[in-house]
C-alpha cells in the first residue's frame, strides 16, 4: 500500500467527490430559497442521464452538445418540478413539501421503470473520452479528467453568479426574506424558478458524469447519488453553496478511502463508516462545516 | 396622491382591518399612531401590496397630473416599481449581504447605473457610517446602523411615497432624533412620507396630519398639533393627563 496506491486512491475519491458536490449544490440552493428539501433531486441525475445516452446513443451528436443537452434537461425538470410540486404547496406547512418531492421522486422512477424498463443500460462514451492516461503513477480515462475539470469549471461559474450577478443578488435576498425581496421589487417567483433550474441543470450534468464514470444506468440510480448528495450538502451546511462543494469531496474523499485503506473485510461497511463521519461532524457541528447558526428564516 | 377606501383585511381567518379610510396629500408627512395589534403593519403591508384588500379600494396617482391607478389587486414588485418604497417592520435587511448589496438591491427594478451611483453616494451622504462599512456584511451592523440602512435602501429606489413602519424601534433618544430629523429632510426634497409609530410624541410633532388607528378602525384624524393636544390622545398614547 505505497503513496502511488494512495494517490490514485485519492483521485478516485476526488471524481466521485466532483459529482457528489454538483448534486449538493442544487439540494443547498434550493433548500436555501424554500427550506425545502427536494426528494425528487437525486432523479433529476437519473433524468440527465437518461438524455445523455439518447442524445449520445440514439441521435449521435457531439459530445458538447450532448452535454448542453443533459444540462438543459436537468433545468427543466427542475423547473416543471417547483411548478408542479413546491409552488402550489407555497405556505404550506413543510412537511407538506417535502411529501410533494417524495412523490415526485417515486413518480419519476416509476415513470422511468415504465417506459424504459428496469433493466440497466450500458453507456458507452466515445472511444477517445475512454482513453487512459497514465500520470506517474496514477491512471484515469480522459472521461474522468472531463468530470473533475468541467465540474470545478461549473463550481466556480455558480458561485460567481450568485455572488455576483443582479440575478444572484436576488437570490440571496429571496433566501433570507420572501417578503422584503417582493419589496425591493424582487419578483420572487422568478428568482425561485432560476434557482431550481440552475441546481437542476447541474444535476443533469452529473448524470452525465454518474454514467460516464459507472458504464451503466438504470431508472433507480438517481438514489444513491441523491442519498449521498444530500449528505454532502448537510456536512457542509445546508444552505450554502461552498459548504456543498466541501462536504461533496469530504465524502467521495471518504468513502474511496474506507475502501482503499481498511482491510478488505471492511469494505463492506463503507457506508457505515461514512455515515458516521457524518454523525461525527454533525455532533461536533451541527450547522455543518460552513452553515450558518441562524436557522429557520426570520 | 394616495387614497385608502374603505379597506376590509383579513389576515389568515382574522378579521385586521375593518374599513380603514385615510388620504396622504404630495408633499405631506402623515403618522399613523395606535396601541399594539391596532392594525398599523396590516395597513402598511396592505397598501404596498404584501396583502390584499377583501373590499374596499387603493387609489394612487403617482404624478400630479397623470393618471390614477388601482393598487389593490396589483402584487409588490409591481407597487414599487410604481415609486412606493417601503421600509418594512423590523427593518428586514439582508443580513448576509454587504451595506452596499443592500442599498444596491433596494434599486433592484432601476437600470440607470450612473443613477444608481449617484443615489448610493447621496446615502452615504445622509448615513457616513454606511458608506464606511460599504463592505461589510449588514447583520454586523448595530441596531441603528441598520436602520440607518433600511432607510438608505427604501430611498435607492427613489420614491415619491415613502412608507416606514416604526423606524425608532430599539433606538436611543439621540439616533431617533438625527432619524426624525433627515426624515424631514428627505421629505423637504420632495417624497411624500407616511409613517407608522410608537413614539407619538415625535411622530405628532414630525407629521403635518396624523390618524389614530384602534383595533383596525380609524378612530381619529387631524393636523399633527391638534392630535398632540387632544386630551383622548393625550391619555392614551403620550403618557400625560
Ligand atoms: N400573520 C397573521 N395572522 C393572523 N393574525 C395576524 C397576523 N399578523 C397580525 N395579525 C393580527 O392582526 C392584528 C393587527 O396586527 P398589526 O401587525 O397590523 O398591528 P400593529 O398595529 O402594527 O401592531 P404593533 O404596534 O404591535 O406593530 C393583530 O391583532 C395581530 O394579532
Ligand atoms: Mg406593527
Amino acid at each position: 500500500m505505497g503513496g502511488g496506491y494512495i494517490a490514485q486512491q485519492i483521485v478516485n475519491g476526488l471524481i466521485l467527490g466532483s459529482m457528489y458536490a454538483l448534486v449538493a449544490i442544487g439540494f443547498s440552493m434550493i433548500y436555501g430559497i424554500i427550506r425545502l428539501i427536494n426528494f425528487a433531486h437525486g432523479d433529476v441525475v437519473m433524468i440527465g442521464a437518461f438524455v445523455t445516452l439518447a442524445l449520445m446513443q440514439v441521435a449521435g451528436l457531439p459530445f458538447v452538445l450532448v452535454a448542453a443537452g443533459a444540462l438543459a434537461a436537468g433545468a427543466v425538470v427542475g423547473v416543471l418540478i417547483e411548478r408542479g410540486a413546491f409552488r402550489p404547496m407555497r405556505g404550506a406547512p413543510q412537511v407538506t413539501g417535502f411529501i410533494a418531492s417524495l412523490a415526485v421522486s417515486i413518480m419519476l422512477q416509476n415513470l422511468g421503470i415504465l417506459l424504459l424498463t428496469a433493466q440497466p443500460r450500458n453507456f458507452t462514451f466515445p472511444a477517445a473520452l475512454q482513453k487512459v492516461i497514465n500520470a506517474g503513477p496514477v491512471s484515469f480515462r480522459v472521461i474522468d479528467l472531463v468530470i473533475m475539470l468541467s465540474a470545478l469549471g461549473l463550481m466556480v461559474l455558480v458561485m460567481l453568479l450568485v455572488k455576483r450577478t443582479r440575478l444572484g443578488m436576488a437570490m440571496r435576498a429571496t433566501a433570507e426574506n420572501l417578503d422584503v425581496a417582493r419589496l425591493m421589487g424582487i419578483n420572487i417567483n422568478r428568482t425561485i424558478l432560476a434557482a431550481f433550474a440552475m441546481g437542476s441543470a447541474l444535476a443533469g450534468i452529473a448524470g452525465l458524469m454518474w454514467g460516464g464514470k459507472f458504464g451503466q444506468i438504470d431508472p433507480l440510480l438517481g438514489y444513491v447519488p441523491g442519498l449521498k448528495s444530500f449528505v454532502a450538502a448537510v456536512i457542509g451546511g445546508v444552505g450554502s453553496i461552498p459548504g456543498a462543494i466541501l462536504g461533496g469531496y469530504i465524502l467521495g474523499l471518504a468513502e474511496v478511502l474506507f475502501v482503499g485503506l481498511l482491510p478488505p473485510i471492511y469494505s463492506a461497511y463503507r457506508d457505515a463508516f461514512v455515515f458516521g463521519t457524518l454523525i461525527v461532524i454533525l455532533l461536533i457541528m451541527p450547522n455543518g462545516l460552513l452553515g450558518s447558526d441562524k436557522g429557520e428564516r426570520a | 396622491m394616495l387614497e385608502v377606501d374603505d379597506i376590509h383585511v383579513y389576515r389568515g381567518r382574522t378579521y385586521v382591518l375593518k374599513g380603514i379610510s385615510l388620504r396622504v396629500t404630495r408633499g405631506e408627512i402623515v403618522a399613523l399612531i395606535g396601541a399594539n395589534g391596532a392594525g398599523k403593519t396590516t395597513t402598511l403591508r396592505t397598501i404596498s401590496g404584501l396583502l390584499h384588500p377583501r373590499r374596499g379600494h387603493i387609489r394612487y396617482r403617482p404624478e400630479a397630473d397623470g393618471p390614477e391607478l388601482e393598487l389593490d389587486r396589483l402584487p409588490a414588485e409591481e407597487i414599487v416599481r410604481r415609486g412606493i418604497s417601503h421600509c418594512p417592520e423590523g427593518r428586514g435587511i439582508f443580513a448576509s449581504l454587504t451595506v452596499r448589496e443592500n442599498l444596491l438591491v433596494g434599486a433592484y427594478l432601476r437600470r440607470d447605473n450612473r443613477g444608481i451611483e449617484d443615489d448610493y453616494r447621496r446615502v452615504c451622504d445622509l448615513f457616513p457610517i454606511l458608506g464606511q462599512r460599504a463592505g461589510q456584511a449588514a447583520g454586523s451592523l448595530s441596531g441603528g446602523e441598520q436602520e440607518m440602512l433600511a432607510v438608505g435602501r427604501a430611498l435607492m429606489s427613489r420614491p415619491r411615497l415613502l412608507i416606514l413602519d416604526e423606524p425608532s424601534l430599539g433606538l436611543g433618544p439621540l439616533v431617533v432624533e438625527t432619524l426624525f430629523a433627515t426624515l424631514a429632510d428627505i421629505n423637504r426634497r420632495g417624497v411624500t412620507i407616511l409613517l407608522v409609530e410608537q413614539n407619538a410624541v415625535m411622530a405628532l410633532e414630525l407629521a403635518h396630519r396624523a390618524y389614530v388607528l384602534e383595533t383596525g378602525r380609524v378612530t381619529l384624524s387631524g393636523s399633527g398639533e391638534e392630535l398632540a393636544a387632544d386630551p383622548e390622545v393625550r391619555r392614551a398614547y403620550l403618557g400625560g393627563a
